[in-house]
């Protein structure tokens, strides 16, 4: 991990290295203007590959399946403006860490990373009459997105009144103007990038959700983020998500019913909440037993898995997520992708996965390729870019195996995938030509649930 | 082993697209939600009548166009306070607008367009826009994509909507998507063939290895969801494979292929005259960001604006007897300032232009409420304020021509009361 080096840089040592020459070379030639977009695409590049790297070979895999899941419940998109700068940092530094701790540790994390306070809108957000242009006016975007998505839910009993008094209160809540990110010999910055405002804060009194809300400033968010988290509302929402995630598409309601219960009485502590879902009577239920259809995200890492692939080139693995419609830092709504198989079974995409299983199991991806061009300069294609396009990847198509990746052992990939298999999958893949095992364990119905 | 990749890139903020080498390229269905067009389910649906093909076309300007140097307005001195290098002179001929009505002009490099306004089949809608005050690029298209200015929620696109409203089964794919991925405005639950561009495109993939398809034959014979996904993917991927060999054929012994938008209307033209069942269209060009060297006459937005409207002559010409039962609409997420900037250029602003084309369209006239150019009648005291909200055209368009109700158009622009007071006559029934 240490060798990604933008993922340990702070918001303004990225915005300082790499927004900066963009910026620099807004009327400079076509070519300097170019590189300097290619030099930022490092950020996404290293973010994707870490996240890949990490869910491949981890050895935590559930703190790697949170993270997948957390950053989706926090969703941001690499291809709104500075997002490109800081969605790998949001990643890393305001999601990784809370995953399996307390919610309310969680939500104060993303609810100051420069990531979220950009993608929506609220570093824009300011009292009436307290700032000119971009900083005229209330914007309500966080406001609404933080009850509705991040925590009490859609119907979580919240009004258009109490979203107006949110935005309100949440004023002035902030980051360090683009423009002095760079800071100046007099003029330190905080190098999280972020930076409350008091002159555009809105001071009055406010009452939120009947709670009583004195204008002291940023006192107000921590107090607002302290009664969300700890709303029924929200243990019942994100009780729901977890449990749809992990468990059916439309999950039993009496489980979510006790994770809710638990998450109340240990003030929001995520941990806890898993275990009672993981040792729930439902968890275990043959009726809930392979009841996920894989989302593309899923099927790429878990086949990758399967194959005990040691990948140096993650870009077409990238590639395929982005051709399937679920690029990594690349979805553009903040409710993140969805993860049921209404949306994700389809008839283009059960042939993208065959073909990308066909290309794995058979060695045909240049998995085992160097990370690099020859002449040492990176290949970005596949890597969502700062305007949230992806250059398309097609699937290999060749029968020419093993050239750059060691074609997949078919008993090692049945080992590990554990006698899953029946009596009429075994079949098919024993009738099938023996360099087409591998893929066909890959592309079989059993493994595309989980 | 090589990896093929696109060489289209379409980028919403200021790259230009480049797609040659298109005709020849094949087509590949992609992405989520995505089948291919049914080739072959043409002949039965056009037994239904003319109802049945009647279709529209969305183009989207990504990028923000300048809608006042666009449909100039040549009858404000305002206009040409405010550019003193960006302006389109008043007076025809050369480097001058084309006049439209006496107080508006058309960019000189759209002339190719003129023809279909004497013919009384092209319109616009000037001061027209979303009521969203957003000048993000990510944002406004988003909105004008999804329907619903203001909320970011919204799952699908409204151009998906409109297939899901329309009346009777839909037992064929009827959207048609030109470009690398599904574009936000076809997101929804009505499948959409989706044709990317370029190498990446033409590649065949595993599955269409028979050795490969076979073998997995047997894993998905059932009538379970995965085995029925499975066969009507296979179907699909035979039914392309037909479509790339027809092309292959066409582009060999056909004429030079033409160049960048004219390609796309080419191939889409081409389409519709195949499969009448479509009856949704989208596709999007870019290269509109002017901030900087924005040209007047000529320049850079002139050279973007010429094969805009090559290319629209291009598709109407191409659409033959189509094109009387289509209505193109050009749209952009929003307009520019009206001042111009220190740079030669223009930047994010609000009110802008839509376009309407084709035969149920009651051209040759400028709609829209125009609401003026000095300070007080700007937008926030610096853009072409909007008088017509961009869903209100549109819904004239769904209920006069697509046939759709009042309570459908309400499914495909949610919480928005239909306002026409000044562009009742937009489209005939």
């Amino acid at each position: 991990m240490s060798s990604y080096r933008t993922l340990h840089m702070t918001p303004v040592a990225l915005f300082v290295e790499f927004e900066r020459p963009i910026r620099a070379a807004q009327k400079a030639d076509r070519e300097t203007k170019k590189q300097a977009r290619l030099d930022a695409m490092q950020i996404n590049r290293e973010g994707v590959e870490a996240r890949l790297l990490r869910a491949i070979e981890g050895p935590r895999q559930l703190q790697e399946v949170m993270t997948a899941f957390w950053f989706n419940h926090f969703n941001v998109f690499a291809g709104k403006g500075l997002c490109h700068l800081w969605t790998a940092s949001f990643e890393e530094t305001a999601i990784r860490p809370h995953t399996m701790g307390r919610f309310r540790d969680l939500l104060g994390a993303t609810a100051r990373h420069p990531a979220m306070l950009f993608y929506l809108d609220n570093w824009q957000n300011s009292a009436p009459a307290s700032g000119k242009g971009r900083f005229e006016g209330i914007n309500e975007n966080y406001a609404r997105e933080l009850m509705e998505l991040h925590t009490l839910g859609v119907n979580g009993g919240y009004t258009q009144q109490d979203v107006t008094t949110l935005a309100h209160i949440l004023t002035g809540w902030g980051l360090v103007k683009p423009g002095k990110m760079g800071g100046g010999r007099f003029r330190p910055v905080d190098p999280s990038g972020f930076y409350f405002d008091p002159e555009r804060h809105d001071f009055a009194t406010k009452t939120f959700l009947s709670h009583t809300i004195r204008g002291t400033g940023v006192g107000e968010i921590e107090q607002v983020l302290d009664i969300l988290s700890r709303h029924p509302s929200t243990a019942r929402h994100l009780s729901y998500q977890l449990a749809q995630y992990f468990v059916a598409d439309a999950p039993p309601q009496p489980l979510v019913d006790r994770m809710a219960q638990r998450y109340l009485a240990t003030d929001g502590d995520i941990r806890a909440v898993l275990t009672t879902m993981f040792d729930g009577p439902e968890f275990f239920d043959p009726r809930y037993y392979r009841a996920k259809f894989k989302t593309p995200y899923e099927y790429v890492i878990s086949s990758v898995r399967a194959t005990g692939t040691n990948v140096t080139n993650f870009r077409p693995l990238a590639g395929t997520m982005q051709l399937l419609g679920m690029p990594i830092y690349g979805c553009l709504t903040p409710n993140g992708y969805s993860n049921t198989q209404e949306a994700w079974l389809n008839p283009d995409a059960m042939m993208m996965r065959l073909s990308f299983a066909t290309a794995l199991g058979t060695g045909n991806l240049p998995l085992e390729a160097p990370q690099f061009e020859a002449d040492g300069t990176p290949n970005n294609r596949g890597y969502v870019t700062r305007t949230g396009k992806a250059r398309m990847i097609a699937i290999p198509d060749t029968d020419r195996p093993g050239r750059k990746m060691e074609v997949p052992d078919a008993a090692r990939v049945a080992m590990t995938l554990g006698g899953a298999f029946s009596p009429a999958t075994s079949g098919a893949i024993e009738a099938a030509p023996a360099n087409m095992h591998a893929a066909m364990m890959l592309g079989s119905p059993e493994f595309m649930m989980r | 082993m090589k990896t093929f990749e696109s060489t289209l890139r379409l980028d919403q903020c200021s790259g230009a697209i480049s797609r040659r080498d298109f005709v020849k390229r094949a087509m590949m269905a992609a992405g989520c939600g995505v089948v291919l067009i049914g080739s072959n389910g043409w002949a039965a649906r056009a037994m239904e009548g003319d109802a049945s093909r009647k279709r529209i076309i969305v183009v989207f300007l990504r990028g923000a166009v300048d809608g006042l140097n666009v449909v100039v307005p040549h009858g404000e001195p305002a206009y040409y306070d405010a550019r003193p290098t960006l302006a389109i002179g008043a007076r025809g001929g050369e480097g001058g607008v084309i006049d439209l009505d006496g107080f508006f002009g058309l960019h000189p490099a759209l002339a190719p367009a003129m023809p279909y306004w004497k013919d009384k089949t092209l319109a616009f809608v000037h001061a027209c826009g979303s009521p969203d005050p957003t000048r993000s690029h990510f944002d406004a298209q988003d909105y004008m994509e999804s329907g619903t200015p203001g909320i970011k929620t919204t799952g699908d696109g409204w151009l998906n909507r409109v297939l899901a409203a329309m009346p009777g089964n839909h037992p064929s794919t009827e959207a048609l998507s030109l470009g690398p991925t599904l574009p936000r405005i076809l997101s929804g639950k009505m499948p959409i063939a989706n044709m990317p561009l370029g190498r990446a495109a033409q590649r065949p993939m595993p599955m269409d290895r028979p050795i490969v398809g076979v073998a997995f034959d047997r894993l998905y014979e059932g009538n379970d969801p995965l085995s029925q996904a499975y066969k009507d993917g296979r179907a699909s991927r035979s039914r392309l494979m037909g479509e790339l060999a027809q092309d292959m054929k066409e582009a060999d012994g056909g004429a030079p292929a033409p160049n960048g938008f004219n390609e796309d209307a080419d191939r889409l033209a081409r389409l519709i005259q195949r499969d009448p069942t479509i009856r949704v269209a989208f596709l999007a060009l870019g290269g509109w960001d002017t901030h900087v060297n924005q040209g007047a006459a000529t320049g850079q937005l002139a050279n973007h604006l010429k094969p805009l409207a090559d290319g629209l002559a291009h598709l109407a010409s191409a659409l033959g007897r189509s094109y009387d039962d289509t209505v193109i609409l050009v749209i952009s997420e929003f307009g520019r300032t009206m001042r111009q900037n220190g740079n030669g250029g223009t930047d994010h602003g609000h009110g802008n232009v839509m376009w309407l084309m084709g035969g149920p369209v009651r051209g040759g006239h400028v709609y829209g409420r125009w609401p003026g150019l000095s300070t007080a009648n700007l937008y926030q005291e610096r853009d072409l304020a909007i008088t017509t909200d961009f869903r209100d055209p549109i819904s004239l368009v769904l209920m006069r021509h697509m046939g759709l109700d009042a309570s459908s158009v309400g499914r495909v622009f949610p919480n928005h009361p239909i306002s026409t007071g000044s562009i009742g006559n937009l489209v005939s029934g």
